[in-house]
Parts: C-alpha cells; sequence; structure tokens
C-alpha cells in the first residue's frame, strides 16, 4: 500500500476531464451535464475537515491520503464468493464488483416485464431520457461533497423501476464487492429505486471486500417511495479491516407510504453513513434502525435526517452501537419538523455499550421544530454492561464471557429482529453471534 | 456439606459480616432471621458469589472445596443457588433461552454431555407443573414485565431445574401475597431430599410456615448471636427482636 501523500481531489478532478475528453456527442447529454454539475459542487466543497459541523468527529484525512483505482479490473467468480461465505436465498441477486455490474454472478428471477431491475449502465442505454430524469433528482441539492463526487462519477450501480400496485415476491439483494487483493481500489455506485403506488419491495444492499489492500466505497442510493408504497431497507457492512466507506441514502416518501431502513455496520476501517429521509407527504410514517460494532480502531459514523414536510406523518428511529477497544462511534440524529408539519409525531433513541475506556462514542440528538403540535422526543444513552445481569447470569452457571454474550445479543435483538429478509437476519445473527463469542 | 468458619466480608470499607460460623449438614433446612440491616442478605451474597463483597477473613467450605476460591458461575455448577430478593429483567434473553444455557453449560463444567432441544423441554415442562409456571412465561424476556410473585416464581422454577445441592433463599417471600407464597413454598417442599441442603434467609416467620426449618439462626451485627429449634421463630414473630438485641448488648 502507498503510503505517499497525494492530492485526491486534484488527482479526482484531472480524471474526470481525462474521462470527458473521449465522451464524444454523450458529453453534451442531460445525463452528462447533471454530472459536470456534481462535479463543480465538490470542486467548491472539497474534502470536508474536522472543522465542517458535519464532519466534527469524522476526519477523512486518513482517507484520501492515497490514491485509489477506480477502474480496477477483477476476475472475481464463484471461487471468491465462497470465499466470502455469502448465504444462498431465493432472491434476486445483483453483484456490482469494484462498482461494476456482473451479469455472469448476478441472478435476477423477478418478472422483469413487470419491474425493472438492471444495471445503472444498461438501464440508461435502454432508455436515456427515464434514467437522466431520476438521476440526482433527490441529492441535486446536497451539500455534501462526497455525494457531489459521487454524481460526478456515476458509471454503474443500480436501476430498479416497480410500477403502481405490485408486490415484489422476492427481495433484491445488491452485493458490492470491492476486490482489494491487488491494489487500492476505489469505487462510486450510484443506486437509483423508484417504487410505484402501492407497491411494495424489500432490497438489501450488502457490501463486503476481498483481500487486503485499501478499498474506499463512495455509494449514493436514491428511494422514491411513491403513495402507500412500503419499501423495507437494508445496508449491511461487512467489509475489511482497511475499507473505508461513506455513502449516503436519500429518500422522499408520499402520502401514506411506509419505509423501514436498517442499517448494520459490522466491520469496516472507516464508515460514514447519511441516511436522509423526506417525509413528503401526510400520514406516512419512517423507520430508522441502526447497529454498529467497532473494535480495534474502527470509526463508525451514522448521520441520519428525518425531515418533515407535511402534517400527521411519524418517524421513529433506534440506533444501537456496542464498542471495544479504541473504536469511536458518532451518530447524530436531526429531526426536522417544518411549519406546515403539524401533528407530527418522532421519535428517536441511541443506545451504546461502551466496552473499553479507550473507546469513545459522541452522540448528538438535534431537533428543529417549526410547528407547535407535534410529539418530538430523543434520548440517548452510553454505558457498560449492567454488572447485575451479569452476576444473575453467572449464579446460573453461566461463565463470564458466555454472559456477555448473551447480553450483548439480547442488546442487539430489538434492531436484528425489524430485518425482514429472513436470510439477511440469519446472516447478521451468525455473525453478531461469531463477533461477539470472539472477544 | 457447607461449614462456614469465622467468615468476614466487608463493602466499601465497611465490614458487614463480623466472624460467622455455621454448619448445614445434607437434608437440612436452616432459617437465618434477623433485623434489617444485620447482614442476612450479605451472607447470602458472600456466599453466591456477588463481587462487589470482599472477604476479608475466614473460609467457606462446600463438599470439600473451599468456594471462596471459586466463581459465581463455578459455585453454581458446583451446586450452589441462590434464589434472589430482588431478580434481574433481563431484556431480550428469554426464560428458555437462558436455563437452556444454564444447563449446558452447568454440564459442560461437570464434564457431562449438552442435553439435546427434546430432552431440554421436556424436563423444563416437568419442573414448570411444580410452581405452575405458565408456557407464556417461558418464552418472554427474562423477567421483563414479570409481576412480583412471578419474578420469585420463576426463581424457584430455575432452581428446580438446575436441582442444586444447596439452595440460598435471599427473602424468597418478601412481596408476596399468601397463594404466590403457598406456590413457592411447595415448590421448595418439593425439591427437599436427604441429599439436598436449604438456607432460608427472611425477616419474618410466615414462610417458616410452610418451609418447617430444622434450625432457626438469628444474625444480627453481623454475628450468629443465637440459635434454636424451629420454634425461636415462632418466639421472634411474638416478640420481635429487641430482646435479642438486649441480649447482645447485655453480654457485649
Amino acid at each position: 500500500m502507498s503510503t505517499e501523500t497525494i492530492d485526491l481531489k486534484t488527482r479526482l478532478i484531472t480524471d474526470f476531464y481525462a474521462r470527458e475528453a473521449v465522451l464524444n456527442g454523450e458529453a453534451s447529454s442531460e445525463y452528462h451535464q447533471k454530472k459536470r454539475e456534481g462535479l463543480a459542487r465538490f470542486e467548491k466543497l472539497g474534502f470536508p475537515t474536522i472543522r465542517h459541523e458535519e464532519w466534527k468527529y469524522s476526519n477523512v484525512k486518513d482517507l484520501i491520503s492515497v490514491s485509489y483505482d477506480f477502474n480496477a479490473e477483477s476476475s472475481i467468480g464463484l471461487a471468491e464468493l465462497e470465499d466470502l461465505k455469502v448465504p444462498a436465498q431465493e432472491a434476486n441477486i445483483l453483484y456490482f464488483v469494484n462498482g461494476r455490474y456482473n451479469a455472469g454472478l448476478s441472478t435476477i428471477i423477478s418478472p422483469v416485464e413487470k419491474i425493472t431491475i438492471s444495471s445503472l449502465a444498461e438501464a440508461y442505454k435502454n432508455d436515456p431520457a427515464r434514467v437522466s430524469s431520476y438521476f440526482n433528482e433527490l441529492t441535486k441539492d446536497a451539500d455534501d461533497a462526497f455525494t457531489a463526487l459521487n454524481t460526478a462519477f456515476t458509471q454503474d450501480g443500480v436501476f430498479i423501476h416497480i410500477p403502481d400496485n405490485q408486490q415484489v415476491e422476492h427481495p433484491i439483494i445488491l452485493r458490492f464487492v470491492s476486490d482489494a487483493r491487488e491494489q487500492n481500489v476505489g469505487s462510486q455506485p450510484r443506486n437509483i429505486i423508484s417504487v410505484g403506488k402501492n407497491s411494495h419491495v424489500k432490497l438489501a444492499e450488502a457490501f463486503r471486500t476481498l483481500g487486503e489492500q485499501r478499498s474506499f466505497t463512495n455509494v449514493v442510493t436514491e428511494i422514491h417511495v411513491a403513495e402507500e408504497a412500503n419499501v423495507q431497507y437494508y445496508k449491511v457492512q461487512n467489509e475489511s479491516d482497511n475499507a473505508y466507506h461513506v455513502g449516503t441514502t436519500q429518500v422522499r416518501m408520499l402520502d401514506r407510504s411506509h419505509f423501514y431502513a436498517g442499517t448494520v455496520t459490522l466491520n469496516g476501517k472507516f464508515t460514514r453513513n447519511n441516511l436522509n429521509i423526506v417525509l413528503d407527504g401526510e400520514r406516512c410514517d419512517a423507520h430508522m434502525y441502526g447497529l454498529y460494532f467497532p473494535d480495534g480502531s474502527q470509526h463508525v459514523d451514522n448521520h441520519t435526517v428525518a425531515d418533515h414536510q407535511k402534517p400527521n406523518s411519524e418517524s421513529n428511529e433506534l440506533y444501537k452501537g456496542i464498542l471495544r477497544d479504541k473504536s469511536k462511534g458518532v451518530f447524530n440524529g436531526k429531526i426536522f419538523v417544518r411549519p406546515d408539519a403539524q401533528k407530527t409525531n418522532a421519535f428517536q433513541s441511541c443506545k451504546n455499550i461502551v466496552l473499553s475506556p479507550d473507546a469513545t462514542m459522541n452522540t448528538k440528538p438535534q431537533l428543529e421544530i417549526y410547528a407547535d403540535d407535534v410529539k418530538c422526543s430523543h434520548g440517548t444513552t452510553t454505558g457498560q454492561i449492567d454488572e447485575e445481569a451479569l452476576f444473575y447470569m453467572r449464579s446460573r452457571g453461566i461463565s463470564r464471557p458466555e454472559a456477555m454474550s448473551l447480553l450483548m445479543f439480547a442488546f442487539c435483538a430489538d434492531v436484528v429482529s425489524q430485518i425482514k429478509i429472513d436470510s439477511v437476519r440469519d446472516y447478521l445473527e451468525n455473525v453478531i453471534t461469531q463477533k461477539l463469542a470472539s472477544k | 456439606m457447607l461449614s462456614i468458619n469465622d467468615l468476614r466480608a466487608s463493602i466499601e470499607g465497611k465490614e458487614i459480616l463480623k466472624g460467622i460460623n455455621l454448619e448445614v449438614k445434607p437434608g437440612e433446612v436452616h432459617a437465618i432471621m434477623g433485623p434489617n440491616g444485620s447482614g442476612k442478605s450479605t451472607l447470602a451474597s458472600v456466599l453466591a458469589g456477588r463481587e462487589e463483597y470482599e472477604v476479608t477473613g475466614g473460609n467457606v467450605v462446600f463438599d470439600g472445596k473451599d468456594i471462596l476460591e471459586l466463581a459465581p458461575e463455578e459455585r453454581a455448577a458446583e451446586g450452589i443457588f441462590l434464589a434472589f430478593q430482588y431478580p434481574v429483567e433481563i431484556p431480550g434473553v428469554t426464560t428458555i433461552n437462558f436455563l437452556k444455557t444454564a444447563v449446558n453449560e452447568i454440564r459442560k463444567y461437570r464434564g457431562e454431555v449438552p442435553l439435546d432441544a427434546a430432552q431440554f423441554l421436556k424436563m423444563v415442562r416437568e419442573k414448570a407443573k411444580l410452581v405452575s409456571m405458565n408456557d407464556s412465561l417461558l418464552k418472554r424476556a427474562l423477567n421483563e414485565g414479570f409481576s412480583g410473585g412471578e419474578k420469585k416464581r420463576n426463581e424457584i422454577f430455575q432452581m428446580a431445574v438446575l436441582e442444586p445441592k444447596l439452595a440460598i433463599l435471599d427473602e424468597t417471600d418478601s412481596g408476596l401475597d399468601i397463594d404466590a407464597l403457598r406456590i413457592v413454598a411447595e415448590g421448595v417442599n418439593s425439591l427437599r431430599s436427604p441429599e439436598r441442603a436449604t438456607i432460608v434467609v427472611t425477616h419474618y416467620q410466615r414462610l417458616l410456615d410452610y418451609i418447617v426449618p430444622d434450625y432457626v439462626h438469628v444474625l444480627y451485627k453481623g454475628r450468629i448471636v443465637k440459635s434454636g429449634p424451629k420454634e425461636l421463630a415462632f418466639e421472634l414473630e411474638e416478640k420481635g427482636y429487641d430482646w435479642i438485641k438486649a441480649e447482645v448488648e447485655a453480654v457485649g
């Protein structure tokens, strides 16, 4: 791994123009113009420093100190997937290796004549106007350098379009694998998901790494939730100790829709997740669950936003973390209640167990309420394992480590039980059990 | 079976037990009574291995082993059981899963093969009947939202499942109405056998109407100041603890 300090920003901007130079006619397309705007925004913002309020506890200095190959080829095949112990399941499974769709590894079983599930690149080839109109719609005002960077460099990802009144029977699993066996690799997937009126879908993004070199994933997912739709969305990160991950999921909900998010960070060197939900409809409900287990010198930062814009909606949030060794955790939960959003119910809770004196957790609830008839609550707790409970279990013959595992597993249970894709939940239960038993 | 010799223990530098001596033989039931703050619960806690207490002197020999050297889980595996005065609520862990782990950890300690799910369930159902424990409670998180009576019943149920050689009941009667008390006592009595012993720690004589002791000891200011047959409990119920205090001060 290279330790030489480089100027990643300049290098990326140079890359952009090099790519643009070979685009020919495509450079004038709406799609590319949006990318250009992304680049301009990135150029203006630059990578954030800890002086930036949103990045106060998460320093990206280390992340941007090396270069990454954003076009790395990969020979990954079924054997490597075996190594990753990816669970078998009956689902639509799409593989993205180093950010690019791998059709050979992927399986799509839902009826494609009814719903569109394809790579973004292919979707653009088939219907540039439709993809362009969705692209960056939800994130166009984002004041975030990484989102802008992703916009500028969007090449691939998933494009899912579900028309009205569809029950998507099989879950959609998006597996992002960084092949960092040979070199530092970077990827910037962009996922666009549009769920029509009264349609139901469950989907998951899973992030893994092969190899020991560095990986940098900068992912942006835009999710449109139409009236009365029901969307279950999970993000599971089980990457290497050398994996850097910055991601934004931007959601817009319309009247009477339901959105459930589960964000679980099992492993990774540096993780920053932004989950921004705009409740742009009446009587809709948004649910956010999160779980993280940093150890060693890992860093996990979850920023969430519930932006209530219309009356009579509800948001409900529960994040939990177990921190060990010298790890750091950050939770920043914003709730906005706009002047029109009367009768809003918004609840937020963040609970942490800090198992080592060298581990730290920073929690910051942020409520901005501009309506007067609302119910909002927030609470954070950070503590150690309950010694009284531990003694109770030991007095029944359960060893200290086993009692610790049981207690920590129980601590995680109310988040894990919210995951409604069985295979994903089983996978999490297995990995969490192993993780808790290993210390 | 159990031999406590000049046991001294303190918490945060304050000595609570000031030289306890007690012999318990298999099959016996000993009641430990005494006014509030005399050290009854401390004694129960020290025997079970609660780490906040520092043992400053003496020893406790159980079946030939000095148990003060053992961790709480090892004491449990050796056959000591403490029924808590305040059973702990543990959200997210079901009673059934908790007990299965406990049973199999103890079996592992003893070099026995773990019970499979079917064997375990069969055994648990039988024991649940002993204390009229409803199946639905077993599937709920341990003690979470249980009433006072349900919690105490759960303690005795756990005791029935773990079959300890020595059971220590710490104020098991506190907070129980008469029906719950009877159920709990029946559970305890059904487990009495010539091989097992019980120590009943209580403030009131009431429980001893149901669990009849062989010996009654009065603990006061960290020492056993009086021992006698079960009739001593009636005397305490009638006269209170003041005459004992007066006796001790007179000698003291």
